[in-house]
């Protein structure tokens, strides 16, 4: 019998923003979906986010940011990532993130930014397709 | 009376069985079952059979259970106040934005403050980094609020501050800076936002855990309903929890469940009902089901009545009064198409004003992509300017009452908020319940369902999931420079080298020692607010004494 390991995704609220209701759905959608998904809970620092991903072996982090500091504290979390030679984890932003900061973003190593409007089936889709083709 | 009732029971049978039955033998309905926003069921028509005692439901404006409106005359008298939200960035750009609205004919502040002043920490603290001035302005001393209102007579605006865990502290800045303008405390009028409870359920930015966290919260309540008695002491608040994923009845559950709490707690520390309540006001959200949303706000109104009259033994009628402001949903608009933004949040404004709500905010359009900028804010106040002097919704008191519907949902409302309070009482009130994680499991099932039913196309929003186009979304947008957070830096270093740092030491030490007996902590923190102590030191006093709240989170 073929088992399958089910994708492990940290979800994480970096910063201050207390607004997680996105983050939540996301979750509990990526875990109705068959994902492993660990949810950080509030106020993390990058730090923090970093070492849960690592303790949890995850392929994804899912981070959410709707305060404004994302720019600071996305790279940031990728940066260490790197630090700690966990590249491979497929970094993904979500939240109030203007057009104009996506291309910032993703040029620090966020795979992909997802704004309001975007459906859990969108964000299950591009997990099950970049990380299956980073062989995980 | 009831031989009327008799024979339109009869007519409406015949209409059932004649006329609709075919109707919808030729044309079926849109859908097998159509519901309200809480899933309420909704009959095709409504008549005065599902109206019941209109002298107790309903009585009159101004009058016990309040259902109609909590003064006589409502809007024939005096407009709601036209209370926009806002702050960003640094106190004097903040100061600036203030100014532009009251020219613009908006008639009370609101503050919004960032991250780190919510949770109480100085822009130069470390989990201060990327937040400052994001979200609001960050206010670390004195200073910076003696800039934010500068040249705004206190005496004449009212301010509102959507402070909670540090409430005590920006209040206490106040006082000072009133003191400064030479405005005794018995004129400043406002709110202070204040209700912890509803930040562990929905909005995250508490600081201490819950039992220091309503004892500060009633040394304001004491403190102010003696020293400054036209301050509103605290907004209990259903915006949040409505925006976290609630529905309407959970919106009024959770909301006056909380406001029992602080009621049971102010009553704790010795205070009379009737010697705080009156100050007590409310924050509710106006969302999408434009009927149901008139509804929620006359079934809260008169539930609370009921509530302190009955449970609470209140002899003043201003007790009963639910007083509140109400902002339209945040969570409804849309990143794609943001000018029918402008659409719904009319919709939304119309349903606070015939709810009959004292103040309100208009969201703007362009909050789903950012902060807004100048000129959405502008086409926001304009949205209930309009309804306001245009539409003539302010005319008579209560238009919508007596509406078959309203009434009965209104009804439906009621009775549904109850059972759920009464679930909470059961649980032993409100913060147990949240130690239980029963409410906030609660709204994350119900903003759960309502997510999907948005990707299942149950529920249709325009140009989301239906009505589309392609489009580029190239509204300008607000932007907060990343230069606010050194300058504040400066200006903090600057203080901590003028003041007298021993004083402050001193001030802060005194501080603790109160923390840990029972006084009264407002006169100690207003002694340090005015020898410029930071926010975040007098939080950090208060962390050392009462620690930090953990939360649980639940998916």
């Amino acid at each position: 019998m073929l088992t399958v390991t089910p994708i492990r995704v940290v979800v994480g609220k970096p910063g201050l923003d207390g607004h997680d209701r996105g983050a939540k759905f996301i979750a509990r959608a990526l875990r109705d979906a068959g994902m492993e998904v660990i949810y950080t809970g509030l106020r993390q620092t990058p730090d923090q986010i970093v070492s849960i991903a690592l303790q949890e072996d995850a392929k994804v982090l899912a981070l959410s940011c709707l305060s404004g500091a994302h720019n600071e504290l996305f790279p940031k979390i990728v940066s260490l990532l790197k630090e700690h030679d966990a590249e491979d984890i497929l970094v993904l932003g979500g939240g109030v993130i203007p057009e104009d900061d996506i291309p910032y973003l993703k040029e620090q190593g966020v795979s992909e930014v997802f704004t309001p409007g975007t459906t859990s089936n969108d964000i299950i889709e591009f997990i099950k397709n970049n990380v299956s083709k980073e062989g995980a | 009376m009831s031989e009327n009732k008799n024979k339109l029971r009869e007519e409406l049978e015949n209409w059932k069985n004649g006329t609709l039955k075919k109707a919808l033998d030729r044309f079926p309905e849109r859908r097998e079952e159509f519901k309200t926003n809480s899933d309420i069921h909704v009959d095709p028509l409504y008549t005065p059979l599902n109206e019941e005692d209109y002298i107790e439901n309903l009585g009159f404006p101004g009058e016990y259970p309040f259902t109609r409106g909590v003064q006589p005359t409502m809007y024939r008298g005096k407009f709601w106040t036209m209370r926009q939200y806002a702050g960003f960035a640094s106190a004097e750009e903040t100061n600036r934005r203030f100014k532009y609205l009251l020219e613009q004919g908006q008639t009370g502040l609101s503050v919004a403050f960032d991250l780190p002043t919510q949770i109480g920490y100085d822009s130069d603290h470390p989990m201060a980094h990327g937040e400052v001035g994001k979200v609001g302005v960050a206010v670390d001393t004195l200073e910076d609020l003696e800039i934010l209102f500068d040249k705004i007579p206190l005496d004449k605006v009212s301010t509102s501050m959507t402070i909670n865990a540090p409430a005590a502290v920006l209040l206490a800045m106040y006082i000072a800076i009133g003191e400064k303008q030479g405005i005794s405390k018995e004129k400043l009028a406002g709110t202070i936002q204040n209700d912890i409870l509803k930040e562990y359920i929905a909005r995250g930015t508490y600081i201490f855990p819950p039992e220091p966290s309503m004892r500060l919260i009633t040394d304001i309540i004491k403190y102010c309903s003696k020293e400054v008695p036209r301050w509103n002491t605290i907004s209990i608040s259903g915006y949040h929890i409505r925006e976290a994923g609630s529905n309407a009845i959970q919106e009024i559950a959770f909301t006056i469940a909380n406001g029992l709490a602080y009621v049971d707690a102010a009553l704790e520390s010795g205070l009379d009902i009737d010697e705080f309540a009156p100050r007590l006001s409310f924050f509710f959200n106006s969302h999408l089901d434009f009927f149901e949303e008139i509804a929620k706000f006359r079934a809260a109104r008169r539930l609370w009545a009921k509530l302190m009259k009955e449970r609470y033994g209140a002899k003043n009628p201003k007790s009963m009064k639910m007083r509140f402001h109400t902002q339209t949903a945040g969570c409804t608009l849309t990143a794609q198409q943001p000018n029918n933004n402008v659409v719904r949040v009319t919709l939304q404004a119309l349903a606070a004003v015939l709810g009959g709500t004292q103040s309100l905010h208009t969201n703007s359009r362009d909050e789903a992509l950012s902060l807004p900028t100048e000129e959405s804010v502008q086409i926001a106040l304009r949205t209930q300017q309009i309804i306001a002097n245009e539409s003539g919704a302010a005319d008579t008191v209560d238009p919508i009452g007596g509406s078959y519907y309203v009434e009965n949902l209104t009804n439906k409302l009621e009775q549904e908020a109850q059972e759920l309070i009464n679930k909470i009482d059961d649980l032993g009130g409100a913060p147990k319940a949240i130690d239980q994680g029963f409410i906030q499991k609660e709204i994350q099932d119900s903003a759960y369902e309502w997510q999907k039913s948005v990707e299942d196309k149950e529920q249709i929003i325009v140009g989301l999931n239906e009505f589309k186009v392609e489009e580029e979304l190239n509204l300008s947008t607000h932007k907060v420079d990343e230069k606010v957070a050194d300058a504040q830096k400066n200006k903090l270093e600057k203080i901590r080298e003028k003041r007298d740092n021993k004083t402050v030491e001193d001030c802060l030490n005194k501080l603790q020692d109160a923390a840990e007996g029972t006084d009264n902590l407002m006169p100690y923190i207003i002694k340090a607010v005015k020898e410029y102590a930071t926010l975040g030191e007098i939080c950090g006093a208060l962390r050392e004494t009462f620690g930090e709240y953990e939360a649980d989170s639940y998916i």
